[in-house]
């Protein structure tokens, strides 16, 4: 088994203030790691490093080093543009284009990237990804429809589907699942399974069941630092640290 | 705290108060109409009666001859507003666009700066400008110097306009473009400037109507002309400066033309607002 995704004393900062600081981790291929931690412990920058989206931020920027395949992401030939087509993410907050109807958000990444794509391949990698997503059933009468008109919930399944759509290696998750109902956040669980064969998937989640549920690995943030990381199963059974075991448990603080 | 009981006396002057100033602002939302009415009304009843087809369809006819219309002042209002278009609205839109991607920074502030005080220049200053670097050194008035002179004062109301909308585009969904490997350029043209459209074309409707009813830089740049006339680098009437040249002459048929004028001047700009109100709703009903 490979390591897909690696970082060697990643830190972030904005401005002067350090988000996150020397990290080094494995993200092994084809498993999902989940990323845990209190509110505002880095897990949003830290996974916003792994795509080189960190930088976006103005008056952000990261050092050390971040491995794809063995090549440093952060390296000065590297152009971030083809790192982000390789390692997609499905943000916080549900981001769908509000100019573009839903079918072609779904193909946005495909459509802005490459003019030469045929209409019926278009249309099969939309209701491909649309059905990943879990969003098919619900939108298939009307794709013409602005990605704006559906419910906080359907939008975020439509990020997941626009973000499946350019087939990256590397699924950066970051809490896809806080507006979303029992039903999708299930569907979404499942699509997490369905992909690990094809796909190496980092999530960020606040839910430690669903941590549990769905991953290989789990890494422990706190303050910026990496407290913990192992396998899913020990983490939450057998915790090394103190910090660990106070936070999965719920005995923060 | 026991909650307070007003006495009768109280709730009597609180309405009062509330009655009185409800009046205020009614009778000064009356002052403010009554001159609007008052001129457009008196623009519609002059303009209407001294309409007719061959305004339209005719050219003027030679000084103290009877008849006629401004057929060429209309075309040439179209064209030199247009082509100011072609250069202001690119210009603009790309200034807007820079300042909003690069809001800080020595060199946004300072155009931002400049683009304010060219906003506060008096339109006959800018058509004094154009008449010094274009007028004076190609030896004569054109259309293009008009169109130039309108662009100037077109472009720092697209700029500004361009900014405010692309600012209110969520930072997002930058980053979620970003973010499918969308590279930045085709990022800001396709999500961003696409986002703000409806806005962006607002602004650049607003400035047309602005440009359009303009006289003053006129003057000394397209000049106006008797005759029919599309060349770029000729002499060309527009409406404004014919309106202006007949409203001050001494013959009572040019005056009865300069109040035609007007009124279609005014419903070419009253259009153009109305497709602002046509624009900005549009986007809004299809988005939720
Ligand atoms: N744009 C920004 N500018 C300055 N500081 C920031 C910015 N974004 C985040 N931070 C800081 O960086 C730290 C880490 O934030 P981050 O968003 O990564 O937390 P998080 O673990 O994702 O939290 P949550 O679970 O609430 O999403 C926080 O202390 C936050 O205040
Ligand atoms: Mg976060």
């Amino acid at each position: 088994m490979a390591d897909k995704l690696v970082t060697r004393h990643l830190n972030a900062y904005f401005n002067q203030t350090r988000a996150v600081k020397d990290i080094n981790l494995t993200f092994p291929e084809g498993k999902v790691t989940a990323i845990i931690g209190p509110s505002g412990c880095g897990k949003s920058t830290m996974v916003r490093c792994l795509n080189r989206m960190h930088e976006v931020v103005p008056g952000a920027h990261a050092d050390g080093e971040v491995l794809l395949d063995g090549e440093n992401i952060y390296d000065s030939a590297v152009d971030p543009v083809q790192v982000r087509r390789r390692i997609g993410m499905v943000f916080q907050k549900p981001t769908p284009f509000p100019t573009m109807s839903i079918e072609d958000n779904v193909a946005a990444g495909l459509t802005l990237n490459s003019a030469g794509i045929s209409r019926a391949e278009r249309n099969r990698i939309v209701e491909k990804s649309l059905r990943q997503a879990a969003l098919w059933d619900e939108v298939k009468d009307h794709l013409r429809r602005p990605g704006g008109s559906l419910s906080g919930g359907q939008q975020q399944r439509l990020c997941v589907a626009r973000a499946l759509a350019v087939e990256p290696e590397v699924l950066l998750m970051d809490e896809p699942c806080s507006a979303l109902d029992p039903i999708s956040t299930a569907r979404i669980e499942e699509l997490l399974l369905e992909l690990k064969s094809n796909y190496t998937i980092v999530i960020v989640t606040h839910n430690m069941q669903q941590a549990a549920r769905t991953s290989d690995y789990t890494a422990f943030l706190y303050q910026g630092d990496l407290i913990e990381f192992g396998e899913t199963n020990q983490i939450f059974t057998n915790p090394k640290r103190r910090e660990t075991e106070d936070y999965i448990t719920g005995r923060f603080g | 705290m026991a909650g307070t009981v007003y006495k009768e006396s109280s709730h009597a002057f609180r309405k009062f108060k509330s009655d009185f100033m409800m009046a205020v602002t009614v009778a000064a939302t009356i002052v403010t109409l009554i001159p609007l009415f008052l001129v457009l009304g008196y623009l519609v009843f002059k303009g209407a009666t001294s309409l007719n087809w061959a305004f339209f369809t005719h050219m003027p006819t030679p000084v103290g001859e009877k008849g006629g219309g401004m057929a060429n002042a209309i075309v040439g209002t179209f064209e030199v507003v247009g082509i100011a278009c072609l250069i202001g609205v690119p210009i603009g839109i790309g200034a807007g666009l820079f300042l909003a991607e690069h809001r800080l920074g020595r060199f946004a502030d300072t155009v931002r700066f400049c683009a304010d005080v060219m906003m506060g220049v008096p339109s006959i200053v800018v058509g004094i400008f154009a008449y010094a670097v274009l007028v004076h050194p190609m030896g004569r008035f054109s259309t293009l110097a008009g169109s130039v002179a309108l662009a100037i004062i077109m472009i720092p109301l697209v700029t500004r306009t361009t900014e405010e909308m692309i600012i209110l585009v969520p930072h997002e969904l930058r980053e979620a473009a970003l973010a499918l490997g969308v590279p930045q350029w085709k990022t800001s043209l396709s999500v961003i400037v696409r986002t703000a459209l409806s806005g962006i074309a607002t602004g650049v409707i607003l400035a047309i109507a602005r440009i359009a009813g303009e006289t003053a830089p006129l003057l000394f740049t397209a000049f106006g002309n008797r005759f029919w006339s599309t060349s770029l680098v000729q002499p060309i009437a527009t409406l404004t400066v014919q309106v202006y040249t007949y409203a001050i002459s001494p013959f009572p048929d040019w005056q009865r033309q300069a109040w035609a004028g007007a009124l279609v001047l005014t419903v070419i700009v009253l259009a153009l607002e109305l497709g602002v109100r046509w624009v900005t709703r549009a986007p809004a009903k299809a988005a939720r």
